[in-house]
């Protein structure tokens, strides 16, 4: 098999680029922003949120057929403190939906949401009183993969989605999140 | 000598199932450059086929919708006519809707079709950043009408 070598490209096509790329010798220029943007894409660190059986398919994801090593995202990480991407894989049910509030709070920023399968990105067939309609009512998600469950390079595809998007778009900020809480958490004063 | 027994030589052994792994062709897929070859009856992304000579098959006739675990289809039918002809029988889907997030893509509704007009082909690239576009609609699930170069 020939060898197949990514290149990194650091400059989009909105940064300028000074002398001939063609004849070698140019200067490329780049913000920072690119960079870290670039250097964000390419190290994103899973989270497990594995609820159900689309976790037997994101671990498939990872085994060397094929291989999610070669994005750098062999890394799956089962502490919410180290995560960047939370790939929540399965049904969430009403009583896991704090759970999966709490361990998407204690991710670092900047942190995306992979909503993997029909059941965590709709519900799919289970519509009834115990699932979640999508786990968007609970975190903001930001790529949702059909499938029941999504094959390994379907999971792939939306991993390299997701890399395109952070490479494109500026770091997510606390202030561009929308939520929609089903319930919002109360806080009750309690007498000592 | 025992050390060699014990220790020595069950540690080669190991090492030696690990260098026979080494002749091995590798297994890895480079999924976006190459993707792996699917099965004939692979179920992915609908597609609503037409009669070679370009009429759509569905009729309008609901029974996907109903075949379906997941209450992802939606079907409108209207009656043809002689000036606007979409199949060749009396009705045809005005509007058909698939919620492509909802569905399990377990063919239901392909066994159910009586005239074979949706199957599932192998396109699994519908990943997508919205909800809202995930409904797909007549115009994105119908196939384009091929036309043959004489």
């Amino acid at each position: 098999m020939p060898k197949k070598v990514e290149t990194l490209v650091l400059h989009d096509s909105t940064t300028p680029v000074f002398g001939n790329m063609e004849k070698g010798g140019s200067v490329v220029v780049t913000t920072v922003e690119t960079l870290v943007n670039q250097a964000r894409a390419n190290s994103l660190w899973p989270l497990t949120f594995g609820l159900a059986c689309c976790a037997i398919e994101m671990m498939g994801t990872v085994a060397a057929r094929f291989d999610a090593a070669r994005f750098g995202m062999e890394r799956f990480s089962a502490t919410p403190r180290q995560a960047d991407v939370m790939i929540i894989a399965g049904r969430v049910s009403k009583k896991m939906a704090p759970v999966l509030r709490q361990i998407y709070d204690q991710m670092p920023e900047p942190k995306w949401v992979i909503s993997m399968g029909a059941c965590a990105s709709s519900g799919g067939v289970y519509n009834n009183y115990a699932i979640v309609q999508g786990a968007d009512q609970v975190v903001p998600v930001d790529i949702y993969v059909p499938g029941c469950p999504p094959s390994p390079d379907a999971l792939m595809y939306a991993f390299l989605k997701l890399q395109d998007k952070i490479k494109r778009g500026g770091a997510r900020k606390l202030s561009e999140l929308k939520l929609v809480e089903v319930n919002p958490r109360q806080l009750e004063e309690v007498e000592a | 000598m025992r050390v060699f027994n014990d220790v020595v030589k069950p540690v080669l052994a190991g090492l030696g199932i690990t260098a026979k792994r080494l002749q091995h062709d590798k297994v890895t897929i480079m999924y976006p450059e190459e993707k792996r070859e699917s099965f004939p009856r692979t179920r992915w992304r609908h597609v609503l086929t037409r009669y070679d000579n370009g009429l759509e098959r569905c009729i309008g006739c609901s029974l996907c919708a109903g075949a379906c675990p997941a209450r992802c289809i939606f079907v409108e039918a209207a009656e043809n006519t002689d000036e606007e002809r979409y199949s060749p029988g009396e009705r045809y889907a005005k509007r058909y809707e698939i919620n492509m997030i909802r569905c399990i893509f377990c063919g239901y509704c392909q066994e159910a079709c009586p005239t074979g007009a949706i199957v599932l082909r192998n396109d699994f690239e519908l990943s997508n950043f919205k909800r809202e576009d995930f409904i797909y609609t007549k115009e994105m699930l119908v196939e384009p009408i091929r036309r043959t170069l004489d």
